[in-house]
């Protein structure tokens, strides 16, 4: 008998749990709604099916049991009721499943509008590179990286001279413009999440991977690696800022491109050459 | 209402004849049972007290040492937990706790819950015990490989806790051990404490594929006459699928484990690409970290199902035994283990929708997950529906199996979250999915391995375990338990990742602190609540009750032994025939509520059987 009222307990906190808890999303600050919307069906149909089944098993508890003078029944099989039970499941199985797979294939096709964002990961830390003038990217090779190419451009790649070098943890980006993350590392597993996108994906060494989301609305969030990456995962941290058009594009103009980057490293080198003849 | 099932009815070994006692007049065709196609193997009986009691061959001694040592990794890996919420929730108290230290923690404590003790105490211990008794064999059919199988888990046992103690320690690489971070610097214990982890994980893979071999050979080649595969206990054909998963899940850790140790000793790149660390470009090119991790959840994703398939096996059998009523749907029950066990191996990547794979796999993956939900849903509606109407004993056994059907169901749903692709992209690698593993994998088979302790003790230990003790060991456990985890999912949707030693002020985490704080007090208590148990079972033994034969009035093999606790060779002189399936519960006509599986028809002629 207590029994049966303990789990009814267990199964009401949890109800008021839900409706009550401080706990919730971080606000979102992207174009991701449609999982959150997602999460919430889930929610209503999921937690609807667990509560129903418990309170069920806690009726049986009250009801059935056990009585000396009493027998069960005795029916091995009711298939009628099997396969109610079956199609019903399935169907709401299917229904769950379908606004995931379109939101999915959204995720996956990258807007044409799209900026890209090239974030190199390293244990532990993040860079950033922007496309110039030209809206494309260079290519990059591991062996190329040295202090004055850290993104490890290839030279002769006439598309990376006016990459836009970001030399900070802090990216900004334009409120409502789509971004495509491509996302790289030089050592080990990382991930660039920031909570308010709700989209993550895995930097993964010899390879580039992407995603996409749409800022939509201004402000500094933080950036945490959501991949173990040894010690100091949990210290690896960057930022976002997200601007207005105006701002960002000022901003934009303040950094420098990988031919200036380039040519201030031959100065010093140039200079600390002298330096080193006198 | 009684809580409290009364044992001390009297119990007559053969108590189903039928209530008019005309057993002699009828048709003897009715009883007839395929003769044996073979002769009965010669068991080696020790002699010695090594051979007895060490070095044993008897299955259920071979069960028995299993069990104890999972249970001993189980100790230690509750430890484990415990430091790791000590710094999680009171890192002003865990001063002496590094990043390095909470990192190892994690890692070991996932690898010893996962394979060390959950594995092995299903198959080696449960399946040991059980399989010749529930299937009406003497034995394993290779009783020697079955004691070199428990003494290479015990080695692979040893050689994992030899690495808490080499220069720099155990492994602190996440239990999934991905590559290149598990041997590189950076991570802790990439030199000696990641070689004996993998070193152990393959002998525990040697170990378990010669127990897994006895159990599928035992269970398909052993059976008494008269047990046709559909009268096998839910638990056998649990016990029977998990073994088979197995059997063709754990190569591909093997394979895994053996080209990562061929990385890391002689720099091959199996699963190292280019790799710039400390401004030098190391020895390693062409490998794939992805690569990996499709052979690690090919094996990973069926461990689950591993791991789940005894628990709904056993699970299923102490609800119809404690509710007096056969199971409902007995071969939808069968086909949906078999199911599940063949589609788990079809789901591996819902592990990897954002581990940078082609994104196109998401599609496949996350509906071959979601169809999985089916057959599994199917099975909880089966243990709901085979409560209803039943007359039901609210015994402890009956409150773990409740226990279970709670958190399965929570940790189920949470599930389907998580299978559903885009779902799982914001939700992935927070603590949503570390809620989601410990009340699905973690906490509801414990609850069926308690239920399964406190069943089978009398059959194993002779004595009945004191039920008090029992229900405050439950409701401790399962109340703590959920207080741990139901909570913990909000901290995901908050965005708290997991494997954080520690989160800084992030305005994420710093509205949860007082959550964290309730878990791990949560924790500590849950914890030492398991000691309650320990305390039981010492205390019964040395003064418990005396447990009469099948003292919960089970039709199964294991409860019509020769003497209680089975002797080596099982069912003395002859072994026993089998009529019938094992849930006759309640049977219209028949005298008592139940109807052992050796009971012919012509003694219960006036009954109405539907299945046998």
């Amino acid at each position: 008998m207590h029994a049966g009222i303990i789990f009814l307990l267990v199964i009401i906190g949890s109800v008021l749990f839900h409706i009550f808890t401080p706990w919730y999303w971080t606000d979102i600050a992207s174009n991701w709604g449609g999982m959150d919307d997602t999460i919430t069906l889930t929610f209503w149909v999921g937690g609807g099916v667990f509560v129903a089944v418990c309170l069920f098993m806690i009726y049986c508890v009250f009801r059935y049991s056990h009585k000396e003078d009493r027998r069960a029944e005795y029916k091995p099989e009711d298939k009628k009721l099997e396969k109610i039970l079956t199609w019903a499941t399935t169907l709401g199985v299917a229904a769950l499943l379908a606004p995931g797979l379109i939101i999915w294939n959204q995720y996956v096709n990258v807007p044409k509008n799209a900026i890209e964002v090239d974030v190199m990961a390293w244990q532990w830390g993040w860079q950033y590179r922007l496309p110039g003038a030209d809206g494309k990217l260079g290519t990059t090779q591991v062996r190329n990286i040295a202090d004055n190419n850290p993104f490890g451009i290839n030279p002769d790649d006439p598309f990376g001279r006016d990459d836009i070098m970001v030399e900070s943890d802090v990216i900004n980006l334009e409120n409502n413009r789509p971004v495509k993350i491509l996302l790289r590392s030089v050592d080990v597993l990382h991930n660039w999440y920031v909570p308010q996108f709700r989209a993550k994906m895995d930097a993964v060494p010899g390879t580039v991977t992407f995603y996409w989301f749409e800022p939509n609305k201004v402000g500094e969030y933080e950036v945490l690696c959501a991949e173990y990456c040894g010690v100091g995962h949990y210290a690896m941290r960057g930022g976002v800022e997200v601007q207005d058009k105006g701002d960002y594009e000022v901003w934009l103009s303040e950094q420098e491109t990988f031919e200036q980057l380039s040519a201030r490293y031959e100065k010093l080198n140039v200079d600390g050459n002298k330096l080193a003849k006198k | 209402m009684s809580d409290e099932y009364d044992n001390n009815k009297s119990y007559q070994a053969q108590s189903s004849e039928v209530m008019d006692g005309s057993t002699g007049s009828v048709n003897p065709d009715i009883d007839y049972v395929r003769p044996a196609e073979v002769g009965e193997q010669d068991l080696y009986h020790g002699h010695s007290f090594i051979e007895k009691w060490v070095f044993c061959q008897d299955a259920k001694v071979i069960g028995v040492q299993y069990f104890l040592t999972a249970v001993f990794t189980g100790i230690v890996g509750l430890i484990l937990s415990w430091l790791m919420r000590l710094q999680l929730g009171f890192p002003e108290l865990a001063g002496f706790m590094t990043a390095e230290h909470y990192y190892q923690f994690v890692t070991m404590h996932g690898m010893i819950m996962v394979v060390y003790f959950l594995t092995a105490l299903f198959l080696g211990g449960f399946g040991n015990y059980l399989i010749p008794l529930m299937v009406g064999a003497r034995d394993m059919v290779f009783p020697y490989v079955n004691m070199l199988s428990f003494w290479m888990f015990f080695v692979a046992v040893a050689v994992l806790m030899a690495s808490f103690f080499v220069p720099g320690g155990p492994t602190g690489a996440g239990w999934t051990l991905y590559p290149p971070q598990t041997i590189l610097e950076g991570t802790p214990g990439s030199g000696m404490g990641i070689l004996l982890m993998l070193i152990s994980l393959s002998l525990f893979v040697i170990g378990f594929t010669m127990g897994g071999l006895n159990y599928m050979i035992t269970i398909l080649q052993a059976r008494t006459r008269g047990m046709t595969l559909m009268r096998m206990p839910l638990t056998v054909w649990g016990i029977f699928t998990a073994t088979v998963l197995a059997m063709l899940a754990f190569p591909a850790l093997l394979v895994s484990a053996i080209m990562m140790t061929l990385d890391k000793v002689l720099q091959t790149s199996f699963f190292m690409p280019t790799i710039l660390k400390a401004g030098e470009v190391l020895e390693y090119g062409g490998g794939s970290p992805i690569l990996f991790q499709h052979l690690f959840w090919f094996f990973g994703h069926p461990e689950v199902y591993i791991v789940a398939l005894p628990a709904f096996g056993i699970v299923s059998d102490l609800i119809s035994v404690h509710a007096r009523k056969n199971i409902f749907g007995y071969r939808m029950m069968v086909w949906a283990i078999v199911g599940i066990g063949g589609l788990s191996f079809f789901v591996w990547a819902h592990h990897m929708y954002v581990s940078g794979m082609n994104p196109w796999f998401g599609f496949f993956f996350a509906t071959t997950t979601l169809i999985i939900a089916v057959p599994t849903a199917m099975k909880v509606y089966n243990w709901i529906l085979t409560l209803w109407r039943g007359n039901i004993r609210i015994n402890t056994v009956m409150l773990w199996c409740l226990g279970f059907i709670v958190t399965f169901v929570n940790g189920g749903i949470t599930g389907i979250f998580l299978g559903n692709v885009s779902v799982d992209v914001p939700l992935s690698d927070t603590y949503f999915v570390i809620a989601h593993f410990h009340m699905v994998m973690g906490i509801a088979p414990l609850m069926v391995i308690m239920g399964a302790v406190y069943h089978w003790f009398p059959l194993v230990a002779g004595k009945m375990l004191h039920e008090g003790l029992g229900k405050w060991h439950f409701w401790i456990t399962f109340l703590g338990a959920y207080s741990i985890y139901f909570p913990m999912h909000y901290l995901g949707f908050i965005g708290v990742p997991r494997r954080y030693f520690e989160m800084y002020d992030s305005p994420y985490m710093t509205s949860a602190v007082g959550m964290n704080e309730f878990i791990s007090i949560a924790a500590f208590i849950v914890g030492a609540a398991q000691f309650i148990l320990v305390f039981n079972i010492i205390k019964t033994l040395k003064t418990g009750k005396k447990a009469e034969q099948n003292p919960w009035k089970a039709n199964s093999l294991e409860w019509y032994t020769s003497t209680v606790p089975p002797e080596h060779g099982n069912f003395g002189e002859r072994l026993p025939v089998v009529h019938r399936w094992p849930y006759d519960f309640s049977v219209p006509g028949a005298k008592d509520d139940f109807i052992p599986q050796t009971t012919a028809p012509s003694e219960v002629i006036h009954t109405e059987v539907e299945k046998t």
